[in-house]
């Protein structure tokens, strides 16, 4: 980055204009796999933008003492250290939600987007911006969460949050794990749509290739 | 007895709690590299080995040097340094030794360290308690598992490129769609063994 963007734009550039779930199609195991009810997503989303902010500023505090050869697990060991702070709050605050998803706040440890904004920005910019980058990472992603957590919960078991909305007899297929990829494949199919019906489609997220 | 038990634990990782479709590990892997056949299955052998190596490698660790110093906690930072040290040291052993093996795998090996499936293997046996035996085979069977999983995609993925797909589902989406056709099917298979 030569110029210096402002901290809206570094903000923003993580819920819009590369959002790791819908256009990058980066970190996609956790959200089909946390996102069965609204409130999981939600709390998954926090814990996400909790470590990716948090190893964003430490890997730019540390951007100058870190060897260019050792960088990478250096980057995975900042990582790990605040996977580990995050899983142990949680287990200590939440249980009830720990239980369930245990294995997928431990499992954050290895979500490509975080390791890749330390790579890509956090290793050549100051702590502000690094702080910002990481921030609307995070709730791009958080975002990105709960609206699969919105459709799947209020689709799959007719509620919002635990508490009922609608009802019928829900569809209960959407909690299913296979109601997880429909749901991710027609939101991001919805999401190309849009995409190409009001921007001309420059940056439809089909290409995949990703890893992570 | 103790060979059922092993039978059924491989049946229970690969078939009904595999990784893909019922748990969602290695997604992002899976829709990667499933494009084509071939590195889907270059992909699947060299994924199968790191898991079970990783998985008997990590419970060594966890049982003979983190249980008794009390580092529980310190797991995930112990496993994802395990996994990578050992990922780096293979592939420098790879390169030296069997450089044709080299090139053909080198690529995916590269790519396993940031992958939670490879993470998820000792983590679940910590949690689940598996003996030393056990840890193997649950390792062997989410490999098989994995590697069942990514076959089936390539396989259709190859055949969706003549499909006339819309334009917006194009790509990841419609490759979305059909993991869930998918992990219809396996859900048949829950309840074959309770374990």
């Amino acid at each position: 980055m030569s110029t210096t963007p402002s901290y809206w734009h570094l903000f923003r550039n993580g819920i819009f204009g590369e959002n790791p779930v819908f256009r990058l199609a980066l970190s996609l195991c956790p959200a089909v796999a946390v996102t069965s009810g609204l409130k999981n997503g939600f709390l998954m989303g926090i814990a996400v933008l909790f470590v990716q902010t948090m190893a964003n500023v430490t890997t730019s505090l540390l951007r100058k003492f870190i060897h260019p050869k050792v960088r990478i697990p250096s980057y995975m060991f900042i990582i790990a250290t605040w996977v580990t702070v995050t899983d142990l709050g949680m287990a200590a605050y939440a249980r009830d939600v720990y239980a369930q998803m245990g294995l997928y706040i431990k499992l954050i440890v290895a979500f490509a987007i975080i390791l890749s904004r330390s790579e890509l920005f956090a290793s050549k910019n100051k702590v502000t911006p690094s702080f910002f980058d990481g921030l609307g990472m995070g709730v791009g992603f958080l975002l990105a969460l709960v609206i699969i957590g919105f459709f799947r919960e209020l689709l799959g078991k007719g509620s919002l949050w635990g508490y009922p909305i609608i009802d019928t007899k829900p569809l209960l297929i959407m909690i299913l794990p296979a109601g997880g990829f429909f749901a991710m494949g027609i939101l991001m199919g919805f999401f190309n749509w849009i995409d190409i019906k009001f921007f001309g489609g420059k940056g439809a997220s089909g290409a995949g290739g990703s890893h992570g | 007895m103790e060979f059922t038990k092993l039978f059924e634990l491989i049946i229970a990782a690969s078939l009904i709690n595999n990784f893909v479709f019922a748990k969602y590990l290695g997604l992002c892997i899976f829709f990667g590299v499933t494009k084509k056949m071939d590195t889907a299955i270059g992909m699947s052998l060299t994924f199968t080995s790191v898991m079970v190596i990783s998985a008997g490698l990590n419970w060594i660790i966890y049982e003979f040097i983190m249980k008794p110093l009390g580092l529980g906690f310190l797991e995930i930072v112990i496993f994802i340094g395990v996994v990578a040290g050992f990922v780096q040291a293979a592939d420098t052993i790879m390169k030296k030794v069997s450089p044709g093996l080299y090139y053909r795998l080198g690529i995916y090996l590269a790519l396993i360290t940031t992958n939670c499936i490879i993470l998820a293997v000792p983590l679940e046996n910590v949690s689940s308690g598996y003996n030393f035996i056990e840890s193997l085979f649950f390792g062997l069977g989410s490999g098989i598992g994995f590697s069942l999983a990514m076959i089936i995609m390539a396989s259709i993925r190859e055949k969706l490129e003549l499909a006339d797909v819309p334009k917006s589902f194009q790509g990841l989406p419609i490759s979305f769609v059909i993991t869930g056709l998918i992990a219809l099917a396996f859900l048949g298979f829950s309840g074959l063994i309770t374990l």
